[in-house]
């Protein structure tokens, strides 16, 4: 008998992510202090936890709008303006979404041809390349330096060009290096863009985690609004990550065909999530400020630690992850991550899982408790004396 | 008086932990040890900072036998000092943890610890109610304390995230 593989050969072929073998790694061990963690520490604030609970109480149980609640966009459309200052009309250029990651699904499904090309800037969020395999794309890794601060270069991303090419996928602060990109550096990716009449997919779901610079929006650039897919969400600014709700934010063309794709696949996001985000954006605000400062002073503190005990770390601009060098211990990233969690116990995410350019360093989450980070820090630094 | 952000970046996280190591405070902040002793010199000089105090779930403690009472406290202002005066009478005794003066239906809340309902009810009786200024007060008695100062005192809120996650 012959024997049929029942999986598809795209997903058969697609590569499991290491962070699962590292979690199981770590998930099975007594006493770790984890910086491996991707989400924020905080619980979401009551305030929106009882607007979901009230929303149940009254009845709310039923679909919404495919693109989500009216109410809940034009909140989003308010908030982009305000924040951001790009414009987005609660009609027809925002939809709703299971989380930034449905948002980039439907994005790239929408957009992508087969065989057609998307330039993922590496090191990055795990799911890019897989997602745009998936799509029937084919993703074209570009590898940031460290001696960059991991930034992409306008001459990395002209070389990375071919006919082919559909969109670049960027994501800033980004996951898992935090380094954000300035507002003239966006300009001149801009331009190189425009030159090749591209698209932008803009991952900007840490929008609000920024400390030093301000926040500036792909979509704000110059010209930049025509040709730029927005993605951005509550789980990392808002600290809302179980309740998977994000939204995208597209030219009306891109939005009405996402749109399409979004009813048939997913109907609309959970009604509850969406009432909860609706009193996050009304009067969350204080706490996401409160927030942001807190992880500010904990990525401070983080970062002298890891260079006063011989870990080199640029000073990431946003996010809740620092990306310190592991070379002088001779280890790969792999090697660093393994051997630290089983002699000192505390996980961290070896960086070459996001990327080959992460190879070297290792992703630590400072969205931990100070008495956490304070421990992690103890541990590592005899781990570092022991390795030197 | 109007202070930069760094020092009200200190304020900020010593208001939540005045023990916290002036090293990692440093690291926090940016800025040196040094500079952080002066600007929390300064800061107590100016008496914004005024005192560093422990919450104490006192309840917790088979020993600790007191009552709490928050009274409110209507009093006739005077001309030229309007409620200071009467408030500082007050504030004075060494049974009154706080004084404010509020707006709405009663003047003044004072707070006042005893070590029995009795200590507290004759405080109440033979001190408060007796000064010229004050025409009536109502007694109310704490049974039980959920939060303090931004602190829930029965909740150590665990950790349910995942340990590692992209």
């Amino acid at each position: 008998m012959i024997k049929t593989s029942y999986v598809s050969r795209t997903i058969a072929e697609l590569k499991p992510s290491g962070i699962r073998r590292f979690f199981d790694l770590a998930a099975n061990l007594e006493g770790v202090v984890s910086l491996g963690v991707g989400e924020p520490d905080f619980v979401t604030s009551w305030a929106v936890r009882e607007a979901a609970i009230n929303s149940l109480e009254e009845g709310y149980t039923s679909y919404t709008a495919n693109a989500g609640l009216f109410e809940l966009r034009s909140e989003i459309s308010k908030y982009m303006e305000k924040q951001f200052h790009v414009s987005y009309r609660p009609e027809d250029q925002i939809i709703v979404t299971v989380g930034a990651s449905q948002a980039l699904d439907i994005t790239l499904r929408t957009i992508l041809n087969p065989g057609e090309e998307v330039i993922v800037v590496e090191p990055c969020f795990v799911a890019y390349a897989p997602l745009v395999t998936m799509a029937g794309g084919i993703p074209v890794t570009v590898q940031t330096s460290k001696d960059d601060d991991f930034k992409l270069t306008p001459e990395q991303l002209e070389a990375a060009i071919t006919p082919k090419t559909k969109a670049v996928l960027i994501c800033s602060p980004n996951n898992p290096t935090g380094t954000q990109l300035e507002q003239a550096e966006l300009v001149m990716l801009a331009d190189i863009v425009k030159k090749h009449d591209l698209l932008v997919i803009s991952d900007e779901i840490y929008a609000e985690l920024a400390y030093d610079e301000v926040f500036t929006s792909f979509a704000a650039i110059d010209g930049m609004m025509e040709r730029t897919i927005v993605i951005n969400g509550f789980s990392k600014g808002f600290a809302m990550t179980g309740w998977r709700l994000g939204f995208v934010c597209a030219p009306k063309e891109i939005s009405e065909a996402m749109l399409k794709l979004h009813q048939y696949a997913m109907m609309c996001a959970p009604t509850m999530a969406q009432h909860a985000a609706l009193e996050a954006l009304k009067h969350g605000m204080q706490d996401v400020e409160e927030m942001r400062r807190s992880y500010r002073r904990r990525r401070n503190y983080i970062v002298k630690s890891f260079n006063d005990i011989g870990l080199d770390c640029h000073k990431p601009g946003g996010a809740f992850y620092a990306f310190p060098s592991i070379e002088k211990t001779g280890m790969t990233s792999m090697e660093f991550a393994e051997r630290l969690l089983k002699e000192e116990l505390v996980a961290v995410v070896p960086g070459d899982v996001f990327g080959e350019s992460g190879e070297g360093h290792i992703r630590c989450s400072y969205a931990s408790s100070m008495e956490h980070l304070q421990e992690a820090l103890k541990r590592m630094e005899r781990f570092m004396k022991n390795h030197s | 008086m109007h202070l930069n952000e760094e020092e009200l970046e200190v304020l900020r996280i010593i208001e939540n932990n005045s023990r916290i190591d002036l090293k990692d405070l440093a690291k926090m902040t940016e800025l040196s040890e040094a500079d952080i002793e002066v600007t929390l010199k300064k800061l107590e000089d100016m008496r914004v900072i005024v005192r560093y105090l422990t919450v104490i779930n006192w309840a917790k403690v088979d020993e600790y036998h007191g009552v709490t009472a928050m009274i409110d406290v209507k009093v006739t202002p005077k001309r030229g000092v309007g409620f200071d005066e009467v408030a500082k009478r007050i504030y004075r005794f060494k049974e009154v943890e706080s004084v404010y003066l509020m707006s709405g239906a009663y003047d003044l809340s004072v707070i006042v610890e005893g070590r029995s309902m009795n200590e507290v009810a004759s405080f109440v009786s033979e001190k408060l109610s007796t000064l010229d200024s004050v025409i009536s007060t109502t007694t109310h008695f704490i049974m039980k304390k959920y939060k303090h100062d931004g602190t829930i005192f029965d909740q150590t809120e665990e950790d349910k995230r995942i340990v590692v996650s992209p």
